[in-house]
């Protein structure tokens, strides 16, 4: 069953640190099997060149299962490959055929600076969340778990918006480079929960604040972040980040 | 951050753009309603008394203004956005994402020109005309007399504007270019206002391209209409 | 003889007398007080905001670009509780016994009963916090049962527990951040830790993008840093998760109990070649309906589904005919093992068995057709219907091995091997979660404490939370009282110096080997030598080669490995380096330790101690200890034992038959 049939050209952003510029270098892998992962391929990749004396490639990556969301790569012009609802992580080399050139590139967006080569630095995320992004609830002080029902729909609909990972693939994706499809998941998810309640406006404000502040763009409902999307968070959170924030805007002190 | 600088955010400045949208869409519908008097075939009557109502009433004055306001902050925000979104993103993509949105969506900006473009040109054939009267370089409006009232005959202006082929083209053009403007500005102005119910989301993408369709369809119309001689 | 200051006191009231006469540190000290914390996972990021809330000033590191991509985020199945919302009889000594018992008796009755008191703590928290728990039609919380347990206790977030409750808590420690109470460091390593007249003071660290080392001190240090099980190189673990920091601190003194204890999970991915750089585990709930075999014949060249019934060896079935396929972990473990040794194994690599779901999607086909009453319905059709209903209960888990493997589940049999996914040994702590180290603690899976030989099911995510948000907080509060009449130490101290001349200088020394082997594959070697030797099971012999192979990979690594690039700079290679090095002198201990162990217990198969009908056979008269490890020198270690004594729950022989 294996299939080691494959010989490929990449054409992979170099950029030795954030203070350089960078430059397309092509690069050929043979024997690739089609049971590979996208990273396993880069793997090999990175193995041939340290042995030939060169600098491996940098890429982020971690659990390599689809949940950390520290994998990124913009791959022949779509955040994490051209599968669809899929990290980069788990993008097989099925997804390619012999003789393909494939073009990979950084999450390009001023808010996330390039750290090295596909490697960029997005503490912006972070300091979004500081901006507003929880539940001020500290340790010891909760209600027993079943004294607040919730709406079953509510939850679901809370827990589809909490599934995002982070990875900024929406960014990637966007024209505008904007974070709304990030953002809006955290504010959906805390504003559809009770929990999330006595903070709602508050953190709908702030939360844009910082938002704006880190350089991202604003959004114009293209929907090319929900289509990159790993996840496939909905853009409806968009347009409920929308309401909590006109509704925050218009009855704010 | 508190709400005063509501609508100077990134969100706040879309707030402004989906808002003076809808007023702009509204705005076509009455444009449109207007101007189909045009196909009441009775030489432009019904049309001219519409339209002198709309210059003459005081309500419709007051609108008019709001409406210059609306639209040069439409275009200025818009004009401001776009080239801001631009700043965000120093280097660019070797590969454009091309998939993952409609062009049109990606183009409003180019479009939203486009229109610009028309906008002046439609001014400069009829409004200019009709509210500071006749201009240089323009055959002055022959007054069209009726039961002892006087109105701007606008309806031979059309007429007359009309009779240009590259005119039609022009204007059939920029119909195709609203049509593309509104079918993602309709859906996306509602968006922004923050509709997200799946339901009223559904029925507002539909109405949205019903929109987009129809009324860019009963504008370029117009011209045809004159052009081929099918309003009398 | 190690003292693990369990509380005098009846089992059900140690935790409660000592929260009531622990002492205490007052706001206005807590405030002077730096605390570093290493790791951000759920152990990590719930101590993080837990202390920055009472006031501490807490220092945090993680190697990752965001405390949000910790480990504990791909916890999949869900999280233990004594709630008994199901009134299904659950209760604290019920969850407590379980563990117990689960962990094969080989964990601490006090630690154990005190994370069953907290576990209900925990989800109330949780909720608190806006983790989005699955809910019922009522707007109530639903609980699922896990892992062989009689009752349903476990709380759950789709297949995805892990990622909720850590984003629960990372928001909670960004919140600390944004007050100003936690400083956070990310892309940060800890190279070392800092002792000062014997007491943990504070740590050396990497920034990872630029190369320099840095100097923090810190009245205590916690490791909050996960388990060890990518010393296997293969393992459902992030590529990340590494041992260093707890190596360090073992190097520094720490002792490392019960290494070889290590979980084997039965049904992962299985490899696909030698490139592979991961597994990804898949719910064990597919054992439930799925039939496990591997072809009869040596040389099988026909593919699965062209293989008559009278070629397919259902292994586990014939093996265990009173439990078949539902057998525990790790029997069904070794078994697939044992069949694949012989060379009966599936798939390009030959390390797989099948997991066939043909005869479920037959039988739920007919189910449905005596259900609605159908007559004449053809083979196809009953197939059809079959397949619909194992859609609907394992759907999305067979959508998950389509996308790795790219095929067709429903169709094919799928192919599954048991692979590495968490370890129960790690840092030796006391009942307060201090190591023997003065000031040093360790929280979550980088301790050894509460799982014993072998962990339960959704047992991970409750004991990192437990440690985190509801232990420390008291525990390091009793600790740090005498030390409000230190002052802060300068960075500038001598020993912060010394040891960080002494991080430069083995950076310096790896960097300048320049040999000719990449890091990589010195990983993968070691990964396959303790794989073989001391995974699944593990043999006097095969224990006493991997020690002498370990040993000369680590001879054979520092003189031979390749790192490309700077020092000061990001350095991916140079932070793997560092790992793998420690990863080494870990493989070895654990061999050591596993050879040690004259026992078969949990997760620790030792070939020569079993039973007739090949069950694992414990011996509690000679082993019923934790084995704590002191390094005394290059390759030796120093045995230092606790001896576990039982004084609610008597062990027994675990029986699946």
């Amino acid at each position: 069953m294996s299939h080691n049939n494959m010989n490929l050209k990449l054409k992979v952003w170099r950029q030795k640190n954030a203070n350089t510029t960078g430059a397309f270098v092509k690069y050929d892998v043979n024997d690739i099997s089609d049971e590979m992962s996208f990273l396993e391929m880069l793997d090999v990749l990175n193995e041939k060149l340290i042995v030939t004396g060169e600098e491996p490639i940098a890429f982020d990556h971690d659990c390599r299962e689809g949940i950390c969301g520290m994998c990124s790569l913009y791959i022949d012009g779509k955040p994490h490959g051209p599968w669809q609802a899929n990290t980069t992580c788990q993008l097989h080399m099925r997804a390619f055929k012999d003789g393909d050139t494939i073009t990979i590139e950084p999450w390009r967006s001023n808010a996330f600076p390039i750290v090295k080569d596909l490697t960029v630095d997005r503490g912006a995320f972070d300091r979004i969340i500081q901006a507003g992004g929880y539940v001020s609830v500290n340790t010891g002080n909760a209600v027993d778990g079943n004294s607040l029902p919730i709406n079953k729909d509510d939850a679901d609909a809370s827990f589809a918006a909490a599934m995002c990972i982070g990875c900024g693939a929406c960014v990637a994706a966007c024209k505008n480079s904007s974070a709304m499809l990030f953002l809006s998941a955290k504010v959906s998810h805390l504003a559809l929960l009770p929990q999330g309640e006595p903070e709602r406006k508050s953190r709908v404000l702030n939360m844009v604040a910082q938002m704006d502040k880190e350089g991202f763009g604003s959004c114009t409902n293209t929907g090319a972040c929900e289509a990159a999307c790993p996840k496939e968070i909905s853009i409806a959170n968009i347009a409920r980040l929308n309401k909590e924030y006109l509704r925050a805007g218009l009855t704010a002190e | 951050m508190s709400s005063k600088n509501m609508f100077t955010s990134s969100v706040g400045k879309k707030l402004v753009m989906a808002f003076t949208g809808i007023f702009l869409i509204l705005f076509l519908i009455v444009h449109a309603g207007l101007n189909a008097c045009i196909w009441a075939n009775d030489e432009g009557l019904m049309f001219n008394k519409a339209a002198h109502f709309m210059g003459s009433f005081v309500v419709p004055r007051v609108l008019e203004i709001g409406l210059f306001v609306g639209i040069i902050l439409h275009i200025v925000q818009g004009y401001m956005l776009t080239l801001e979104n631009r700043s965000k993103r120093s280097v660019g993509y070797a590969v454009n994402y091309a998939k993952g949105s409609k062009w049109y969506s990606r183009s409003m900006a180019l479009l939203g020109t486009l229109l610009l473009m028309f906008l002046v040109m439609h001014i400069y054939h009829f409004w200019t005309p009709s509210r500071l009267g006749g201009m240089a370089g323009i055959k002055s409006l022959t007054v069209f007399d009726k039961n002892g009232v006087e109105y701007h005959n606008l309806y031979a202006e059309m007429k007359l504007v009309f009779e240009n082929v590259f005119v039609v083209i022009l204007y059939v053009l920029a119909c195709g270019s609203l049509a593309y403007h509104l079918a993602h500005g309709f859906q996306s102005a509602f968006k922004t206002i923050g509709i997200h119910n799946k339901r009223y989301h559904a029925l507002i993408s539909t109405i949205g391209y019903g929109f987009a369709i129809l009324i860019p369809l009963a504008f370029a119309m117009m011209p045809i209409s004159f052009y081929f001689n099918l309003v009398k | 003889m190690l003292n693990s200051k369990i509380p005098a006191g009846k089992l059900e009231e140690k935790w409660v007398d000592y929260k009531g006469h622990c002492k205490l540190v007052n706001p206005a000290n807590k405030r002077k007080m730096e605390v570093i914390v290493v790791g951000t996972g759920l152990a990590g990021a719930s101590a993080a905001a837990s202390l920055g809330e009472l006031g501490y000033k807490v220092k945090a590191f993680c190697f990752q670009d965001s405390p949000r991509r910790a480990h504990s985020i791909a916890a999949q199945g869900g999280i233990n509780a004594a709630k008994n919302y199901q009134n299904d009889g659950d209760s604290v000594f019920r969850l407590f016994y379980d563990t117990i018992k689960g962990g094969d008796y080989r964990a601490r009755e006090a630690n154990v009963h005190r994370l069953a008191e907290v576990s209900g703590n925990i989800i109330d928290q949780c909720v608190a916090q806006g983790v989005p728990f699955a809910r019922e039609y009522g707007g109530l919380l639903s609980n699922r049962s896990f892992g062989g347990t009689q009752v349903q206790r476990t709380f759950y977030a789709a297949g995805q527990t892990g990622q909720q409750l850590l984003i629960g808590a990372y928001q909670a420690l960004e919140r600390q951040v944004a007050l100003g109470n936690v400083t956070m460091h990310s892309r940060h390593e800890m190279l070392d830790v800092v002792k000062i007249d014997g007491k943990a003071k504070g740590i050396i660290a990497r920034n990872l993008i630029t190369g320099e080392l840095e100097k923090h001190f810190g009245y205590a240090v916690l490791l909050c840093t996960g388990g060890y099980g990518n010393v296997f190189y293969l393992s459902t673990n992030a590529m990340g998760s590494n041992v260093t920091a707890a190596w360090k601190a073992h190097k520094q003194g720490a002792y490392f109990a019960n290494p070889c204890f290590t979980q084997i999970h039965p049904t992962c991915i299985p490899v696909s070649g030698d490139h592979q750089s991961k597994l990804t585990l898949m719910s064990e709930s597919l054992r439930n309906d799925g039939r496990i075999w591997v072809p009869k014949n040596l040389d099988e060249k026909r593919k699965a589904n062209e293989i008559p019934e009278e070629d397919r060896d259902y292994f586990l079935e014939r093996r265990y005919p009173a439990f078949g396929n539902l057998v525990p972990r790790d029997v069904a473990s070794r078994a697939a093992k044992e069949r694949c040794d012989a060379g009966h194994g599936v798939g390009t690599s030959k390390q797989a068995v099948y997991l066939d779901y043909a005869a479920a999607i037959e039988r739920y086909g007919k189910i449905e057709v005596s259900k609605q009453g159908l007559s004449n319905v053809s083979t196809e059709e009953i197939t059809a219907m079959g397949k619909e209903v194992v859609k609907e209960k394992y759907g999305n888990l067979f959508n998950m091995y389509a996308k790795i493997t790219g095929e067709n589940p429903y169709e094919v049999p799928m192919r599954i091997y048991p692979a590495v996914h968490y370890t129960m040994g790690g840092l030796w702590v006391d009942y307060e979660l201090q190591t023997n180290v003065p000031g040093l603690y360790a929280l979550g899976e980088a301790n050894f404490s509460d799982h014993g030989a072998n962990r339960l099911g959704a047992s991970a995510l409750m004991q990192g939370l437990a440690d985190g948000y509801f232990v420390i907080p008291y525990t390091l509060g009793n600790n740090l009282a005498d030390e409000i009449y230190n002052t802060p130490i300068p960075t500038s101290h001598p020993a912060f110096e010394a040891a960080e001349k002494a991080v430069a200088e083995r950076i310096q020394t790896l960097k300048n080997i320049n040999g000719k082997q990449s890091v990589e594959s010195f990983h993968k070697r070691l990964g396959k030598i303790i794989w073989n030797e001391c995974g699944m099971s593990r043999s006097e012999a095969g224990l006493k080669k991997a020690i002498a192979d370990v040993q000369a990979l680590k001879k054979e690594f520092w003189s031979d490995v390749r790192i490309p690039g700077e020092i000061n700079e990001y350095n991916p290679e140079l932070d793997k380096a560092n790992r793998v090095a420690d990863f080494i002198e870990l493989g070895e201990l654990m061999c050591v330790d596993a050879l040690n162990r004259n026992e078969s217990c949990g997760g620790h198969f030792r070939e020569e101690y079993q039973t007739p009908d090949g069950e694992a056979l414990r011996d509690d008269e000679n082993f019923m200890y934790v084995a704590a490890w002191e390094t005394t020198g290059e390759h030796q270690w120093q045995l230092h034992k606790e001896e576990l004594k039982y004084e609610v729950i008597k062990p027994s022989q675990r029986n699946y038959k």
